[in-house]
């Protein structure tokens, strides 16, 4: 589940619950609309309500930076918990995007 | 190595089960009083072998996912996960670290990756057109026990 919150040039993406295949899918679909509708300069999303994440996080963390990047945005992750931080680490995205 | 128990679970190959899988084998390891760092581990290695079965394994098409956990003598995690699907050409080739065969679809290529980091040992055997196994095993901590 997603909950997103825009603000001036700013959106925050509120990831809650279990991020896997199965729940990616619908994610990216709703931050993505809301990307290309608000066309923000910076996304931010925010992992500290997230119970779960196995590498499909990654992808969902890639393809957001892919999208900031070709509308001349960044992108922020914050609020990663240990564990999501030890799957994130494994795609060394820690060069790609600023993480708080 | 001695098996102390055991479990058995097969669901057809919906993404919607990837969910209850995980959490079905992290909760038989319960048992083991396992920290919550190893479950997590555990549950994310799962995640991420079932979700291959259901992804690759069965693309296009429905089947079923059949696990097996057990304890080993030992404090011993086993975790046998299988798919009677496609199959792998090139199991060494699949394992490396960012190889997907499905970029399109944000697969980010690291499901090997994280089940080799967060459990001790994987072992995967791969035949095409007749499916893939894959076992991985890790110890826990040694837990003080109340008598
Ligand atoms: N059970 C399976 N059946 C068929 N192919 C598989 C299976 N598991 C993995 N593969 C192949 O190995 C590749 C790498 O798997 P993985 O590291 O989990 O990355 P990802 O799932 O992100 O593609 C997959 O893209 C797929 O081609
Ligand atoms: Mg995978």
């Amino acid at each position: 589940m997603v909950n997103i919150v825009i603000k001036d040039d700013e959106l925050t993406a509120n990831l809650i619950g279990e991020i896997d295949h199965h729940t990616s899918v619908s994610i990216r679909e709703v931050i993505d609309k809301q990307i290309q509708t608000a066309m923000p300069k910076m996304t931010i999303l925010d992992f500290s309500k997230v119970t779960f994440m196995d590498s499909s996080g990654i992808g969902l963390v890639m393809g957001r930076y892919k999208l900031m990047q070709s509308i001349d945005g960044s992108l922020k992750v914050t609020g990663m918990s240990n564990h999501i931080k030890r799957v994130m680490m494994l795609a060394g995205l820690s060069k790609l995007v600023i993480i708080e | 190595m001695k098996v102390l128990n055991e479990m058995n679970l097969n669901f057809l190959s919906k993404s919607t089960n990837e969910s209850y899988a995980r959490s079905a084998v992290s909760s038989f390891f319960i048992q083991l009083d396992p920290t919550i760092d190893e479950l997590s581990d555990i549950k994310t290695a799962v995640s991420e072998a079932v979700t291959n079965c259901i992804v690759h394994g069965y693309r296009n098409t429905m089947g079923k996912v059949f696990i097996t956990a057990r304890i080993l003598e030992g404090n011993e995690v086993y975790i046998k996960i299988r798919d009677k699907g496609c199959g792998i050409a090139d199991v060494n080739q699949a394992m490396e670290p960012m190889f997907t065969t499905a970029k399109e679809e944000e697969r980010a290529g690291l499901g090997f990756a994280v089940m080799q980091t967060f459990m001790d040992k994987l072992k995967v055997t791969s035949k095409v057109g007749v499916g893939t196994t894959i076992i991985m095993t890790k110890k826990l901590s040694p837990r003080i026990k109340n008598a």
